[in-house]
């Protein structure tokens, strides 16, 4: 492996970077090569049960009619667990951080609220029995209209309880950046510059499927075996919901079969150790690999619209973006990744005036949450299309555009965050050298360090 | 319907169990023998993370029923790794970083021995075939494969080694 690059800012050091550029072996490496390596599925005990879901095979509906009475025909299934039995039904994973309201159930009531969404918790003796039981399950539903894009979501009707299709920040309809005089500097500006930028959703897909099996102790307290991500997160939620002290819950966990954020939500550990508490026995739950796909959150999907105000030298004084994340049916991480998006607004780049609405937005898709860099992943593909096109627009280097509007040390970030540490424009100017890409000499001596007079004013 | 009895040579014990129909090979090496090194990603034969040998040929384990296999020889990573130190397979992906969750990695080694079993000398493009069916979400190929061919040469190196 290559030495890193330790040559630049080497007064930002104290000591040699000894560790980064030489190769350490992951500790747990020798057990994944031997196959010893303990995930949450090499675990099980006797008497175990298997819990499998009875899902909506709606967008959005009332549920008229919920009969688990076939279910208990089937040989094998020990019981049937609905939201009646869930003794507090209603949360939201970020909660312990002040986020509400609790927007969530863990069992549906009355309405779902997208496709796939849990209804109730077959228990039983097998997974072949808890499948058929699953299967005899009767639901009834009394469809309604199901929203699916953000822009109609903003402005049809609500159809969560807490009465908005959006996240209220604040007494906000979404995350709002002000910084400058926009509509001053459109119209002082050159050129305008507008796009709309748009992704789907992503799953992670990891090659281990989300489970966790719950094991009641003799000391009365319940041990959970799972592959979350998020360890305390399920700790926290999981007391909240079943209504018990932290200490009557041990999590286990660390070893996850591929995360990348598709394990940070708290889904399979509360039902099953509810599952565990009701019939005293273990009880496993682990998604199948079509549950996986379908009903696990995705990346969210997000429409982002770039307005720019440009001059003809390849300055950028005005930025305006309206970002819609799509967080489906319900908040999860999402209110929390359409933060992060707004911050990271207008990119790595220092722009004077500033515009930036954020909607963190309900439709009736499958709830999107967190994955690798949520939040700012899809918002720099935005502003990174848009910084080429504003080049092409221009006739411009798309490097020398990006050097002349790079942020540098002691530049006010639009949140009102002095930027520190910059190295953008080291990192353009090496990435330059390295495909043979030739910058005239006022950028290729360019420095973050270096405040020269004037940068970043219009 | 009544359960079967059904003999294995598993890692080159005999084993006798126990099945009910419809058990798979997974199930029976993680359920009935314990053998949990085996990993269950799809259940539908889409990932490759339940590839064992099976008299000598790599399958994924849970599209097997076992009763189908009576009398058969399985190999698992269990079986691999030998009583001292690492089998070469498994020195080339430690050494080679060709492992991040680590829950794909028993299945790309069996598949690698599989491989290699047939073929000593597999070129770059018979290393990409052999673990076609094996999906890592974490590593992007590069470093398994680069590891497939690494274990080729130890294992070659290993058996002139004995030979000599």
């Amino acid at each position: 492996m290559e030495k890193i690059d330790a040559s630049f800012f080497p007064a930002e050091r104290e000591a040699e970077l000894d560790v980064v550029g030489t190769s350490v072996q992951r500790a747990d490496a020798r057990g994944h090569v031997t196959g010893r390596t303990q995930f949450y599925e090499d675990v099980s005990f006797p008497g175990m049960l298997h819990l499998k879901m009875v899902r909506s095979t709606r967008h959005h509906a009332l549920i008229s009619n919920l009969d688990v009475a076939p279910a208990m025909q089937v040989p094998g299934v020990v019981r049937v667990l609905t939201h009646k039995d869930v003794p507090n039904n209603w949360y939201t994973i970020l909660k312990l951080i002040g986020v509400e309201p609790d927007d969530e159930p863990v069992l549906p009531e009355d309405r779902v609220l997208f496709m796939g969404e849990q209804i109730c918790a077959v228990l039983a003796e097998t997974p072949q029995a808890a499948l058929e039981g699953a299967r005899r399950v009767v639901v009834d539903y009394e469809d309604l209209p199901a929203v699916f894009d953000v822009e109609e979501a903003m402005t049809s009707t609500p159809f969560k309880k807490q009465g908005t299709n959006y996240f209220v920040y604040e007494g906000h309809n979404c995350r709002r950046i002000r910084f400058g005089d926009v509509d001053k500097a459109f119209a002082e500006a050159d050129h305008i510059i507008e796009h709309r930028y748009e992704s789907s959703p992503i799953e992670h897909a990891p090659t281990e499927t989300s489970g966790c099996i719950a094991k009641p102790e003799g000391n009365g307290r319940v041990t959970v075996y799972s592959n979350t991500q998020a360890l305390y997160f399920t700790l926290d939620n999981m007391a909240l919901i079943l209504g018990v002290p932290f200490n009557k819950l041990r999590l286990v966990g660390g070893t996850v079969g591929g995360g990348f954020g598709g394990k940070v939500d708290v889904m399979v550990e509360p039902i099953a150790a509810l599952g565990a508490m009701l019939t005293n026995r273990p009880v496993k739950y682990a998604y199948s690999r079509a549950e996986e796909m379908q009903v696990s959150s995705p990346r969210a999907a997000e429409r982002i619209y770039i307005k720019d105000g440009v001059m003809k030298d390849g300055r950028i004084v005005a930025r305006k973006v309206t970002l819609y994340v799509d967080a489906g049916a319900y908040c999860r991480h999402s209110t929390y990744g359409t933060t992060k998006a707004a911050a990271h607004m207008p990119g790595p780049y220092t722009i004077p005036n500033v515009h930036v609405d954020a909607y963190c937005v309900y439709t009736n898709r499958t709830p999107s949450s967190a994955m690798r860099g949520f939040g700012v992943t899809i918002g720099d593909f935005a502003l990174e299309s848009q910084m080429d096109q504003v080049a092409r627009f221009l006739g411009m280097d798309p490097m020398q555009l990006r050097l002349i509007n790079a942020y540098r040390d002691g530049d006010m970030k639009a949140h009102r965050k002095k930027v520190e540490g910059a190295a953008l424009v080291e990192v353009i100017q090496a990435a330059a050298k390295q495909t043979g890409h030739s910058l005239p000499p006022q950028f290729a001596s360019m420095s973050s360090l270096k405040q020269e007079a004037g940068h970043g004013q219009a | 319907m009544k359960h079967a009895v059904v003999s294995l040579t598993v890692n080159g014990a005999e084993r006798q169990m126990l099945v009910a129909p419809g058990t798979t090979l997974l199930d029976a090496l993680r359920e009935n023998q314990g053998l949990t090194g085996t990993r269950r990603g799809c259940e539908q034969g889409a990932c490759g993370s339940c590839t064992v040998l099976l008299d000598g040929r790599t399958v994924m384990s849970c599209m097997v029923p076992v009763e189908t296999i009576d009398e058969a020889r399985v190999d698992t990573i269990e079986g691999l790794t030998p009583p001292q130190g690492l089998h070469p397979i498994q020195e080339a992906f430690l050494e080679g970083f060709a492992t991040q969750c680590g829950f794909c990695t028993s299945g790309m080694i069996m598949a690698t021995a599989g491989l290699l079993a047939k073929n000593p000398d597999p070129t770059r493009e018979d290393a990409v075939r052999a673990i076609s069916g094996n999906v890592c979400r974490c590593t992007g190929y590069e470093a398994i494969i680069d590891a497939v061919l690494d274990a080729a040469r130890r294992v070659s190196a290993a058996g002139s080694a004995r030979a000599a």
